[in-house]
């Protein structure tokens, strides 16, 4: 059993004269929870349509478990639990029918069906609907019955395509809660444009912006690295127009921002990486005679990092 | 850019055994759920039900006349027009649906052949075919009990309904690969249908060569013997040609979603 379960070299993919995913490479191993993170019209979809042997490549190659996705397709689809983008659903039947043909199409009959469609439904959490007619379900249980499908033949590598775009915020918690889970025993590819989701989930990030790989990393690395500014939160009793006055007077200060939080007044302060600004902030508010409260660094969240790197201007991406 | 993608198997002298095995196991898996769907919509039942009431109209005015005969001719011959807009009914859905509800997607990324999947639907819809032709068989036995009818017509007849049926569904199946709008989908398989049953009046206006192409096209024109009891290889051939080319399509079509 090869250890790389996802491998991807060169890919590349045109639609027509569109360029849609730009020479990217990447491999995912065994075990592995691997995040795709990129905005909408990246070349999620794409990649993972070339992955899963539904779409050629134009150049370049893809492996699921060392089967090429063309020239061994069938047998790479075999190692593959697929949840597409629009979660594809036989809406007229009922959960349990609609596993039962997924799973009889993948070589699974009789007493073993069975029981595998027992064990996915109990892992997503279907079972008081195992028997409701798919048409009936809100969208978040439908995304469990397509979660349910992918799981079924207990594949190698999962893939999921934006498994929580469309539901609603509390069944998108529990979706992830989902995935998370999964994620502990299987390979997981999981495409998203929602950046907390790659952080909740995964251990690895890979970046694509406009079909081109553009960051890799674990979210923790990567907010090292991609750390442009330092965040300085601060909790201050005083005038705030003159707080806010003598924070921008500082040295090496970039903005300073008052905000009104559910827990009481908040600065944020921002400076050029590298710069602990603690220590100065802290001896101008005692030096102003006013009372600090709380004083702390933000670690940079994803979506900001997101953003720098799919905003960054053009020399900024050429220096990576 | 565009690479064979459809991957010969290997075939070693077991695998060919192995290769039937799962081949026949995945075209029944996809003929199940078909045919599941169809018996349990009420869509069938409706289609089935028109199909029947104007078959059984066909019948009634055929026996009607002043001096009836004991055959499935009288109506079996006009019933075959009700075919172009039964069979665009009946094959609407077929490959449409996937396509709109993203099933399609689903399973071309099982580990299933696509021509299975395309075989699976077809025979699903030829056993729609067979047990709406069984019903029909109703009238035959009423010709049974108040007449003397040959055996032989009645034996031919049903044989040529169940061919020109079969073709009729096989040019749905491809209209149906050719769109996710399930009404553009019976719209051109109707226009197809008409085409093809047209053409057999066209050779009736014209002579020569020309004749004899329109009239060997023809999807009616080969299903006049059939009715009169008598049994032509050609006619059972050019049905057979005419179900494999529309499959053949078929397959070609839902496939080249993989290298385009
Ligand atoms: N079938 C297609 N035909 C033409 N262009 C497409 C097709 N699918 C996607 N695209 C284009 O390719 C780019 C990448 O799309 P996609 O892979 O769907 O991105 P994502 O999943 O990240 O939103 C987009 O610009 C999109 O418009
Ligand atoms: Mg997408």
């Amino acid at each position: 059993m090869p250890d790389t379960m996802i491998e991807v070299n060169g890919l590349t993919k045109y639609y027509g004269e569109h360029l849609a995913v730009d020479n990217i490479s990447f491999h995912v191993e065994k075990g592995e929870v691997v995040g795709f993170l990129g905005p909408n019209g990246s070349g999620k979809t794409t990649t993972m349509r070339i992955l899963t042997g539904y779409l050629p490549p134009s150049t370049g190659a893809a492996s699921i478990a060392g089967h090429d996705t063309m020239t061994g397709s069938l047998e790479a689809r075999r190692h593959i639990g697929y949840l597409p983008e629009t979660v594809p659903l036989y809406t007229d039947m009922t959960v349990e029918d609609y596993l039962q043909f997924l799973g009889t199409i993948r070589g699974m009959r009789g007493p073993y069906l069975q029981k595998r469609i027992d064990v996915a439904i109990e892992r997503v959490k279907l079972g008081d609907y195992r028997k409701s007619l798919i048409h009936k379900l809100s969208k978040g249980y439908r995304q469990r019955t397509g979660l349910a499908q992918a799981i079924l033949h207990e594949p190698e590598v999962l893939i999921l395509d934006e498994p929580t775009v469309g539901i609603d915020p509390i069944q998108v918690v529990e979706t992830r809660e989902l995935i998370k889970e999964l994620g502990r025993e299987q390979t997981l590819l999981l495409s998203t444009h929602i950046l907390p989701e790659v952080s909740a989930v995964c251990e690895r990030v890979l970046i694509i912006n406009e079909g081109i790989l553009v960051a890799e990393d674990t979210p923790d690395n990567l907010a090292v690295r991609l750390r442009g500014t330092e965040q300085v939160q601060a909790e201050i009793r005083g005038p705030s127009a003159d707080v806010i006055r003598e924070l921008r007077a500082l040295e090496g200060v970039t903005s300073a921002r008052y905000i009104d939080t559910a827990t009481g007044p908040r600065y944020t302060i921002e400076s050029p990486s590298g710069n602990d600004l603690r220590e100065k902030i802290a001896e101008m508010v005692v030096m102003h005679g006013w009372g600090l409260l709380q004083l702390s660094v933000v670690p940079m969240s994803l979506e900001e990092i997101f953003l720098e790197l799919t905003t960054a201007d053009d020399e900024e991406a050429s220096a990576r | 850019m565009n690479r064979p993608t459809v991957s010969m198997p290997r075939v070693s002298p077991g695998g060919v055994k192995t290769y039937l095995a799962s081949t026949w196991r995945n075209t029944f898996a996809i003929f199940w759920k078909e045919s599941k769907t169809y018996f349990t919509s009420p869509m069938a039942y409706i289609i089935g039900g028109v199909f029947l009431a104007i078959t059984g109209y066909l019948f009634v005015s055929s026996i009607s006349v002043p001096f009836p005969e004991a055959s499935i001719r009288g109506w079996l011959e006009p019933s075959t027009t009700v075919f172009i807009l039964w069979a665009p009914a009946i094959t609407m859905r077929l490959l449409a649906e996937e396509q709109k509800l993203g099933t399609l997607e689903l399973l071309m990324t099982s580990p299933i052949r696509d021509y299975e999947i395309v075989l699976g639907k077809f025979a699903a819809v030829l056993a729609i075919l067979f047990a709406t032709l069984v019903l029909t068989l109703f009238y035959s036995i009423m010709l049974f009990l108040y007449g003397d009818p040959d055996f032989g017509p009645l034996l031919t007849g049903y044989l040529g309904i169940f061919l020109f049926g079969g073709a009729s569904l096989s040019i749905g199946m491809l209209a149906s690969s050719l769109t996710s709008n399930q009404v553009v989908a019976a719209i051109v398989s109707f226009g197809v249908l008409l085409l093809m049953l047209l053409t057999q009046q066209a050779a009736d206006i014209t002579s020569g060569l020309a004749a004899q192409v329109l009239e060997g096209v023809s999807l009616s024109g080969h299903f006049e013997d059939f009715s009169r009891g008598i049994l032509d290889t050609n006619n059972v051939v050019y049905y057979l040609s005419v179900m494999a080319f529309f499959l053949f399509l078929t397959i070609r079509n839902v496939e080249s979603r993989r290298w385009r």
